[in-house]
């Protein structure tokens, strides 16, 4: 047992190090991210510039084969990049839902002449892609969609609402799930499309969020019309064509975990002072403490296991599924133990210990916890696909879309 | 990267499975919980057969060489099968004490006979129902005389020879140290006690004057104890995972096929969810325990906070499985006759043996703060 690379694996490392350490800077001691340095415009225009050098050298897409502009490479390759990248300071995550689902589905289903126009771009920076797939009544339940697509002579057209919609404000593109026969069971009546998020009669409004940030958006589909070329798969196909969108969600693993943890609630109750002495000193602080110490381990190394059987080539285990159950509720529980600890000045976000970092993870957990996939659909996937329970009674399976929820 | 048990290992694991499988189903542990026998004998036996008391004891003293990673995997299966043999009590302490403080003549006395299983040892702590400490131990070494009791020890009827934590004067921590006592010499009496879990027998040692010898150095006990359950907790944790792993499964396999209001019962959110959970906490566990497999292999630097993680994780994820199987069952999993009952006996019983959840998680913040002070 041990943490090494291979000989192979640490060659791979040594050669992106050195073409980082051309290409970019080293994180210094100053933690503040890129992001929170520079405006929003100047932050896209780095990240763009930055992607088109990654591009250029193959490291855009590690495992994509050659001829798409990718290296060709291994997932441990591309998890080794990830790693090191994430010592520089380099504006990142613009392009990952595009290139992680949408170009992939392209891939599958998009016309090589399509193909040739939209993945160099898109891998290069220069285009941005989105995934247009939650709505307002269908969230966890995504095939209940309601936004329509009709056929008019050689175009559909698109009317409804998309909702969650990461980066549309910056996309020029989006990949889309429509309802084109709402006569039938609801899988059955879906069908893909990409179009542009420039089109006529696509409105973008950012949606605030309960922290104050705003990084996802409403889309608003108004007789948006989008050629039948630009359909993905067939029609009434459009269910499976999500799954392989989502299939495709990027390696999870080898991602930078953010924000405070288990470290900083430690100086935190060591620094506190409670009527009797200091907050470590207290039995239930420690308990606790360890408790999540546990937990942030336990997943530190879950991710290692993955990550051996990437290194050997072999599919990871379904250990890696408890991940966000995990560190959701951890996220929102350690932050509002660490107010907890400062008294009633707990409700207060500047000119606190952590800088305000557990008052974030107490707000942001309570959406970590609904992102990706909920607390609760997470479970039912462990207990159905790791532990072979029973899926969930789908009393809508046979009914036609349009019936649904009328007697 | 390469987090993971090797080839070799994975082998044995399922060579011990096997024999398990085969040899020591429930009905050998439900034979043990209800009768007179200190512990399955056969099984004891066919363990012995395979080498397996002998897995970490170096071959000059007729053991196999190998070391702590393979014992992990062993203890996982004993896990799994709540395997009714003093394994632990004879291997990981006993066995481990005596082969890293043991003399020359201590070692070559019992170490042979440890290995090839003819011999049992145990370690014995407490001294009634309080956590034994600097504190607590009365039992008393004077000129090679050990007078005291010990209660309750593991496998203390079946056991040849017992590490005894033992009160050689001076204060504090100092006061304590390790003795070696050969439990057929006179002036050793063993009574059976009752405990929550009879598949694993325990016994009330009285010590009147029987000769006993120092292990390791004169007031080093409570260090030496310490030092000893690091690697004991990484062992115990993958013993709790592999029990946490079989309730886990009974729980499941029970869940598909009892049904209650026109479905089974696994297709109710509330079961599935639960279950759910209970994986959850055996991963972490198990990848807590793999960091500690990793330390205690190494004796690398992190062992003592690595243990106690492993520890509380393990300690949390098979009390929790152990429960909640008994819930998933509904009224026949508190039965008798139902097998439920041996993991939740053996949780409680695993929990507490080398010091309980909140004694562990409190030494982890306590190392974890001397490390950040560091």
């Amino acid at each position: 047992m041990d943490f090494n690379d291979t000989p192979e694996e640490a060659a791979f490392r040594q050669q992106v190090r050195s073409w980082l350490d051309a290409n970019a800077a080293r994180k210094s001691d100053d933690k503040t991210s890129i992001r929170a340095r520079v405006d929003d415009v100047e932050l896209l225009k780095r990240a763009k510039a930055w992607q088109a050098k990654k591009a250029e050298a193959g490291y855009a897409r590690i495992t994509w084969p050659k001829e798409y502009g990718g290296l060709g490479g291994t997932p441990i390759q591309q998890v080794i990049y990830s790693q090191e990248e994430s010592n520089y300071l380099v504006p990142l995550g613009f392009f990952d839902i595009g290139l992680g689902m949408c170009i992939p589905t392209m891939m599958a289903y998009a016309t090589p002449d399509h193909l040739q126009r939209y993945v160099k771009p898109a891998l290069h920076g220069e285009e941005i892609w989105c995934q247009l797939f939650s709505e307002p009544a269908a969230g966890s339940d995504v095939a209940g969609i309601r936004t329509r697509a009709e056929r008019d002579g050689d175009d559909w057209v698109i009317n409804g609402q998309k909702v969650w919609t990461s980066g549309a404000h910056y996309s020029d593109y989006g990949i889309i799930i429509t309802r084109t026969d709402p006569d039938v069971p609801k899988h059955q009546g879906l069908t893909m499309f990409f179009l542009s998020m420039k089109a006529p009669g696509v409105e973008v409004r950012p949606i605030k969020q309960i922290s104050g940030g705003a990084n996802f958006n409403e889309v608003f589909f108004t007789n948006v019309r989008v050629p039948d070329s630009q359909r993905l798969g067939k029609v009434g196909d459009g269910w499976k064509v999500a799954l392989t969108t989502l299939m495709n969600e990027r390696l999870a693993v080898g991602t930078p975990a953010g924000g405070l943890d288990v470290d900083e609630l430690l100086e935190l109750a060591r620094d506190t002072e409670l009527e009797d002495g200091p907050a470590i000193r207290n039995a239930s602080v420690r308990s606790k403490i360890a408790e999540w110490y546990v937990q942030s381990q336990g997943l530190k190394y879950t991710k290692f296991r993955t990550l051996t059987s990437l290194s050997k080539g072999q599919t990871p285990g379904p250990e890696s599924s408890i991940a966000k159950i995990v560190a959701a509720p951890k996220m929102q529980d350690l932050g509002a133990f660490g107010m907890e600890l400062m008294g009633p000045a707990g409700i207060m976000t500047k000119d606190v210990p952590g800088a305000g970092g557990f008052q974030q993870q107490w707000i942001g957990g309570a959406g970590f916890r609904i992102a990706g996939g909920t607390d609760e659909i997470l479970r039912n996937i462990v207990a159905e696909r790791v532990l072979g329970l029973p899926q969930e009674i789908r009393v809508d399976k046979d009914v036609p879309f349009s019936q649904l929820g009328k007697k | 990267m390469n987090f993971d048990f090797s080839d070799d290992q994975k082998m044995l694991k399922e060579q011990v499975r096997k024999f398990l499988a085969d040899k020591c189903p429930m009905k050998v542990v439900r034979r043990v919980l209800d009768g007179e026998e200190t512990h399955a004998a056969e099984v004891w036996q066919g363990l012995a057969d395979m080498g397996l008391m002998g897995t970490a004891i170096p071959e000059a003293y007729g053991g196999l060489g190998l070391g702590p990673l393979e014992l992990c995997v062993i203890a996982e299966e004993l896990g799994r099968a709540c395997a009714p043999v003093p394994f632990s009590s004879s291997v990981y302490l006993a066995s481990e004490a005596i082969r890293r403080w043991g003399s020359e003549a201590q070692k070559k006395a019992w170490l042979p006979k440890l290995a090839r299983g003819e011999a049992i040892g145990t370690l014995a702590t407490a001294e009634g129902p309080q956590p034994p400490s600097p504190r607590t131990v009365r039992a008393a070494l004077t000129d090679g005389r050990l007078t005291g009791s010990k209660l309750p020890v593991a496998d203390g009827e079946a056991a040849h020879v017992a590490v005894v934590v033992v009160n050689t004067g001076g204060s504090g921590q100092r006061a304590l140290s390790l003795a070696l006592v050969d439990l057929s010499a006179e002036g050793v009496s063993r009574t059976r006690v009752a405990t929550v879990d009879p598949a694993r027998k325990h016994a009330r040692l009285d010590f009147s004057n029987a000769p006993a010898e120092l292990l390791g150095g004169k007031g080093k006990g409570w260090q030496l104890l310490n030092e000893l359950y690091d690697g004991a907790a990484v062992l115990f944790a993958f013993e709790q995972i592999g029990g946490a792993e079989a309730a886990m499964w009974m729980g499941r396999d029970y869940a598909l096929q009892r049904q209650a209001f026109g479905r089974v019962i696994g297709s109710y959110q509330a079961i599935k969810h639960k279950l759910a959970d209970v994986y959850v906490k055996t991963e972490l566990a198990r990848s807590n325990a793999y960091y500690g497999a990793m330390m205690y292999a190494e004796n690398g630097a992190d062992l003592p906070i690595a243990a106690a993680a492993a520890r509380v994780a393990a300690t949390d994820a098979y009390d929790f499985a152990a429960k909640e199987n008994i819930q998933t069952h509904g009224g026949i999993g508190f039965t008798w006759e139902a097998d439920t009952q041996f993991h939740y006996r053996r949780s409680r019983l695993l929990a507490l043996a080398i010091g309980g959840p909140t004694a562990w998680k409190d030494k982890l913040v306590t190392r974890l703060e001397r490390k950040n002070a560091a």
